[in-house]
């Protein structure tokens, strides 16, 4: 295993680039401009932060690597986000489900952050706690207010739980990296956040008047790198063509 | 070319020319993201802090800042970034936020909404959305003159 400290570092920051990628395909094709404004700017959160994981990961790594290059020059296997953020947009409800799902871990998991014992994941935890609260305000306003919306809204955000409700169980995974962040105090135990999730989970879905999905089923491999989902490598093949065809191309 | 350093105090002073790039009306100083100015040696350190992590105004904020400090004849500038404390619409100055109202900018509430339309003044006003046109801001309406108005975020 490489470093713990460099792999929770790059978890953090591929969580953020590969969501906020996600979120920017909506850029100019929302449904109105309001929304398209609203996601970009939710984008443009996640890859601010992203910038403060992966630079610091770099940092730690020690072999002169910035944001930049773990960003554009890694491939699929060494991506290391969870199986959430990397599934496709699909309509409107399924992005907002999506955003909802995923703020409520990570609004979750930086409040813990917040109380690291390393100073420089506490201070990003800090900086970005604020913008993902915003987040999920307006995520859960969103989702209650298209659950209980039209029965054409309602029936779409109810598929797009059920087909995203199998990705929530690897936000709460613990393994190997997970116990050595535990153990020097650097990040939460991932399990010890599922209670307040459940309930706040509850809590919106019943304002929404949508109903949870059965099973326990978890899909996993993203957080370990070892099985992603098809679609990563279509993002990646977006983001990083450019890198890729002119190396070190700046404008 | 400087002989003498000068004081912490001109400097501040120096950097309350230097205008918001998106929002020209206030200064960096209004905005409270400079947190700190020092001479270490014969080296200027600025401490600045981002307002959103990924606000791309923040590199242009950088620029001015050194291009400003640069014209009056400093000529090591070391800036540094701080992250914590979190910036937080508090630290807007009392001018700032009086000159963003007069701009047509809704100054932040703790209430989480404008507590009035900066151009007519009514209490009857409405969000159209929590985001606008730059990371800091969003969108509201008033009711009364129907105009659409900025909202700077409190956080």
């Amino acid at each position: 295993m490489s470093d713990p400290l460099f792999e929770f570092l790059c978890r953090m920051g591929d969580n953020t680039l590969v969501l906020g990628h996600r979120v920017s395909e909506w850029c100019g094709v929302a449904p109105v401009l309001e929304e398209d404004i609203a996601l970009a700017n939710t984008a443009l959160d996640l890859i601010g932060q992203t910038t403060l994981w992966l630079n610091l990961a770099g940092e730690v790594e020690g072999k002169g690597r910035d944001a930049d290059a773990l960003a554009f020059r890694r491939d699929v296997w060494d991506f290391h986000n969870v199986l959430l953020v990397e599934q496709p947009n699909g309509d409107f409800g399924q992005t907002i489900m999506r955003q909802f799902l995923f703020d409520a871990w990570h609004r979750g998991y930086l409040t813990a952050l917040t109380g690291s014992s390393h100073t420089q994941v506490a201070a990003i935890a800090e900086k970005s706690l604020k913008e993902v609260t915003y987040h999920l305000e307006r995520t859960t306003d969103t989702v209650i207010g298209l659950g209980d919306g039209t029965e054409e809204s309602h029936k779409r955000m109810q598929s797009a739980l059920d087909r995203l409700y199998p990705y929530i169980g690897e936000m709460f995974f613990k393994d190997a990296v997970d116990e050595a962040m535990i153990s020097e105090g650097i990040a939460p135990d991932p399990t010890s956040l599922r209670a307040a999730f459940d309930s706040l989970l509850d809590e919106v879905l019943a304002k929404a008047t949508l109903t949870r999905p059965d099973g326990t089923f978890a899909h996993k491999g993203g957080k370990s790198g070892q099985r992603h989902s098809e679609h990563l490598g279509h993002i990646l093949a977006q983001m990083q063509w450019l890198q890729r065809a002119y190396p070190d191309a700046t404008w | 070319m400087v002989t003498d350093k000068p004081d912490e105090k001109t400097i501040w002073q120096w950097l309350d020319a230097v205008p918001d790039p998106e929002i020209p009306v206030i200064s960096l100083i209004d905005l409270g993201i400079i947190r700190d100015v020092q001479w270490r040696d014969d080296t200027l350190e600025v401490t600045v802090t981002p307002t959103y992590s990924g606000c791309p105004a923040t590199r242009i904020i950088n620029l001015d800042i050194e291009t400003a400090l640069r014209s009056h004849g400093v000529e090591k500038i070391a800036l540094k970034t701080q992250l914590s404390p979190a910036w937080t619409t508090d630290w807007l100055t009392e001018r700032g936020r009086k000159r963003l109202e007069e701009y047509g900018i809704a100054p932040p509430q703790p209430a989480g909404g404008p507590s009035h339309c900066p151009l007519c003044k009514s209490d009857r006003v409405e969000r159209i959305s929590q985001f606008g046109s730059t990371p800091c801001k969003a969108q509201w309406r008033c009711q009364e003159c129907l105009e659409p108005f900025d909202y700077f975020k409190c956080i």
